[in-house]
C-alpha cells in the first residue's frame, strides 16, 4: 500500500502523559461511506450540495437526540472540564494530538450544544466557548469521533460517570443523517442488512467452510467433531462473529467452541440467518439498526427452536447481548409482554440467556465435565487481555467482576502459564487494543498502531519479564487488531489467539488412550 | 479512481479495488498487482485464479484456511500455510490476492 512508512511511537520510560502534539492526527481520516453504501441502510446518500440544508438538518437530528435520549443532555451539561480523563484515552497517549483527549473529543460536540441548545451560548456564544456549526467543524467532529473506539476507558475515571461513548454515537449518528458516514462501518452494516453477516458470507461459503473445518478436526483428532448449520430442534444456538469462519487467528477460536460441545454431548447449531454476533449498530448510534441486526437472532432463534442461545467470543456484541436484546429482541429474563413470552416460552429458564461462551464452558468445567491435557498449551505463557464492552459494559457469571474472572479461570484449568499485566491496565481498566468501535479499518491503521501503545507497554513488561508469549482474547476486533499491529512493535501475529483457542488446544475428546 | 491498461481506463475504489468484476482479465490483473508493488509469477496466478474460482462459486473470497488448504492439495503440503502465502502477498492473502483478482475487498471484524 502506498502512503508514508507508519512506525510504532517509542515507548515511554515512564507512563506520563506525553507532550501535546496540536493536530497530530489531523489528517488520519477513515474514507466516506459512497452514496449507494450510505443509501443501502436508509441514510441520506452524500452531503447536501449547499451547506445551510447541511447545517439545519444536523441541528435538527442534534435536537432531536438530545429530546430522545435524556442521558445525552446530561452528558452535555455535567462536564465541568476536571480534567480526570484526559490521560486516560490510548489515543490521546499514542499521538499526543490534544483533540483526542476525551474531554476535548467531546467539546467537539458540546461547544456547538451549548450554540444551539442553551441560554448563554445562544446569546454570548464566545463568553461560553460556544461554536457555530460550520463545515470546518463538521470535518473535526468526522475525523476525531472515527478516532474514539467507545471503549468507555475515560467514563471509569469521569467523576459524573459521562459515558463518553454514547456522545461519539451521537455524534456519528448526526454525520449519517446529513450523508457523512463511514465506508468501514457502514458498508458492513450494509453486508449483514442484507447477507446476514459482516463479512458477506452467503449460506453455501458457511457450509462449505464448516465442512472444511470438520475435515480438518478429524484429520488432526480422528474424532468426528460437528459444526452443525441450520439443524432445526438443536438445543443450542450460538451466535458468533463471522471473522470465526474467515479470519486466522478467530477460526482456532470457532474450532474450539465445536470441540466443547462435543466434549459435552450438547445438541447445537449455527444459523445462516443469525451468522453474525457483531452489531455495528450500536458503533454509529442508530437505534434502528441496532435493533434490526438484533432482530435476526430473534428469527433465527424462533425458526430453529432451540432452548439456549449462546454467543461467541466477541467483545461489543457481548454488550448487545447482555444489555439490549432483553428490549430488542425478547431474549433475556423478565419481559412480560406478548413479543418477549413468545421467545421466553421457547427458552429454557433453567439457562442464563444469553449465555457467554465462557460462562457456558466454565459451567462445564465446573461441572466436571470437561477434561484437559494442560501440558499440550506448556509451550505457551499466557496473558489475558480484557475486552472494553465486556469488561465494561456487561458481565459474565452472578457476581460483579464475573467477566473479569471467568476467562481467567478457564486459561489457568487449560494451560499451566498464565501471567496478568500491570493492573492499572487489566479488568474495568483495561486498554482498548486500538481497534474497537468503526476505527478497525485499513485506512486508519496509523491511528491503530498509535492507540495500541499503552496495551503494548504493559504486553512488552510481561513479555521481559515472563517470558509471555501468546495475548489471549474474546473479542473478533481484537484478534483482527492485534494480529495486525503487534508486528509494529517488533511481536510476531502468531503471538495472539483466542480464550477458546487454548480450550481446543488441551481438550480431551474421549478418544484418548 | 481510474487504472489504465492497454490505453483502457477501469474505475476502482479509494482503496484500488476494481469497481467493476466483469472487467477483469490479466493484463488488469498484472496492473493491479504493479500497484501493490507484486511481480506476478506463476505461483501468483495460480492462488489469484483459485481466489476467482472460488468467487464465482461462492460470491466471497474463501476463508484463509480454506486458501492455504486448497493450494497445499494443489501445490504440496509445504506450500499449504499463510507462511507461503504471505511470502507472495506481503500485506495479507486474503486483502492483497483479492485486489490483485478483481474482487472486492473482504472487510469486517478482520
Amino acid at each position: 500500500m502506498a502512503g508514508p512508512e507508519i512506525k510504532a511511537p517509542p515507548y515511554r520510560e515512564i507512563p506520563v502523559p506525553p507532550a501535546l502534539q496540536p493536530d497530530a492526527t489531523v489528517g488520519i481520516k477513515s474514507f466516506v461511506a459512497n452514496e449507494k453504501i450510505q443509501e443501502a441502510i436508509g441514510f441520506q446518500g452524500k452531503l447536501a450540495d449547499n451547506w445551510q440544508e447541511t447545517h439545519d438538518k444536523a441541528i435538527g437530528h442534534f435536537g432531536t437526540l438530545l429530546s430522545k435520549y435524556r442521558s445525552l443532555r446530561v452528558y452535555m451539561d455535567a462536564c465541568v472540564h476536571c480534567g480526570s480523563c484526559t490521560d486516560k484515552c490510548h489515543y490521546f497517549l499514542g499521538s499526543g494530538d490534544p483533540k483526542n483527549m476525551p474531554v476535548a473529543r467531546q467539546d467537539l460536540m458540546r461547544s456547538v450544544y451549548r450554540r444551539y441548545f442553551t441560554p448563554a451560548g445562544k446569546l454570548f456564544p464566545s463568553l461560553v466557548g460556544a461554536r457555530d456549526l460550520t463545515q470546518e467543524v463538521l470535518d473535526e467532529w468526522y475525523t476525531y469521533f472515527y478516532q474514539c473506539s467507545e471503549c468507555r476507558r475515560c467514563s471509569v475515571f469521569c467523576p459524573y460517570g459521562i459515558d463518553t461513548a454514547e456522545i461519539t454515537m451521537a455524534a456519528r449518528e448526526v454525520l449519517d443523517h446529513v450523508g457523512y458516514g463511514q465506508k468501514y462501518t457502514n458498508e458492513i452494516l450494509g453486508k449483514v442488512t442484507k447477507i446476514g453477516n459482516n463479512l458477506g458470507l452467503p449460506g453455501p461459503a458457511l457450509l462449505d467452510t464448516l465442512q472444511g473445518l470438520e475435515e480438518d478436526v478429524k484429520d488432526e483428532t480422528g474424532v468426528d467433531v460437528k459444526y452443525p448449520l441450520d439443524v432445526k430442534g438443536a438445543d443450542v444456538l450460538l451466535v458468533t462473529p463471522s471473522a470465526d469462519f474467515f479470519a486466522e487467528p478467530h477460526i482456532e477460536s470457532l474450532i474450539g467452541y465445536g470441540k466443547v460441545f462435543h466434549a459435552a454431548g450438547q445438541s447445537w447449531t449455527l444459523s445462516t440467518l443469525a451468522s453474525e454476533a457483531g452489531n455495528f449498530g450500536m458503533f454509529v448510534g442508530n437505534y434502528d439498526l441496532l435493533r434490526k441486526i438484533a432482530l435476526r437472532i430473534r428469527e433465527a432463534a424462533l425458526e430453529l427452536g432451540v432452548k439456549r442461545i449462546v454467543v461467541g467470543e466477541c467483545g461489543h456484541a457481548w454488550r448487545v447481548a447482555y444489555a439490549f436484546w432483553n428490549t430488542l429482541t425478547g431474549v433475556g429474563a423478565g419481559g412480560k409482554d406478548p413479543f418477549a413470552i413468545e421467545l421466553q416460552n421457547q427458552l429454557d429458564p433453567h439457562f442464563k440467556q444469553p449465555t457467554h461462551i465462557c460462562e457456558y464452558t466454565w459451567d462445564l468445567i465446573q461441572q466436571g465435565r470437561l477434561h484437559f491435557d494442560k501440558e499440550a498449551n506448556d509451550h505457551r505463557v499466557i496473558t489475558f487481555h480484557d475486552s472494553c464492552n465486556v469488561a465494561r459494559a456487561s458481565r459474565m457469571g452472578d457476581y460483579p467482576g464475573g467477566q473479569f474472572d471467568i476467562p481467567r479461570h478457564i486459561i489457568k484449568a487449560v494451560a499451566n502459564k498464565f501471567v496478568d499485566m500491570a493492573p492499572e491496565t487489566i479488568h474495568e481498566k483495561t486498554f482498548c487494543c486500538g481497534g474497537g468501535g468503526g476505527v478497525l479499518s485499513d485506512d486508519l491503521i496509523d491511528i491503530r498502531v498509535k492507540g495500541a501503545l499503552p496495551r503494548m507497554e504493559a504486553f512488552q513488561r510481561v513479555v521481559d519479564e515472563h517470558g509471555v508469549n501468546f495475548l489471549a482474547l474474546i473479542c473478533a476486533i481484537c484478534k483482527a487488531q492485534f494480529t495486525k499491529v503487534v508486528p509494529y512493535y517488533g511481536f510476531k501475529s502468531s503471538m495472539v489467539g483466542g480464550v477458546h483457542q487454548l480450550v481446543s488446544t488441551a481438550i480431551k475428546l474421549g478418544n484418548e488412550q | 479512481m481510474a487504472i489504465d491498461v492497454n490505453g483502457k481506463s477501469y474505475e476502482t475504489d479509494e482503496e484500488g479495488y476494481l469497481v467493476n468484476l466483469a472487467e477483469w482479465n490479466e493484463d488488469v490483473g498484472t496492473a493491479l498487482a504493479q500497484t501493490e508493488g507484486v511481480t506476478m509469477t506463476d505461483q501468483h496466478w495460480e492462488v489469484v485464479n483459485f481466489l476467482r474460482d472460488y468467487y464465482n462459486e461462492f460470491q466471497i473470497a474463501p476463508a484463509v484456511r480454506v486458501l492455504t488448504k486448497a493450494i497445499g492439495k494443489k501445490l504440496g503440503p509445504e506450500k499449504g500455510n499463510s507462511q507461503y502465502l504471505y511470502e507472495l502477498f506481503p500485506y495479507g492473502p486474503a486483502k492483497q490476492a483479492c485486489k490483485i483478482a478483481g474482487l472486492p475487498k473482504p472487510t469486517g471484524c478482520i
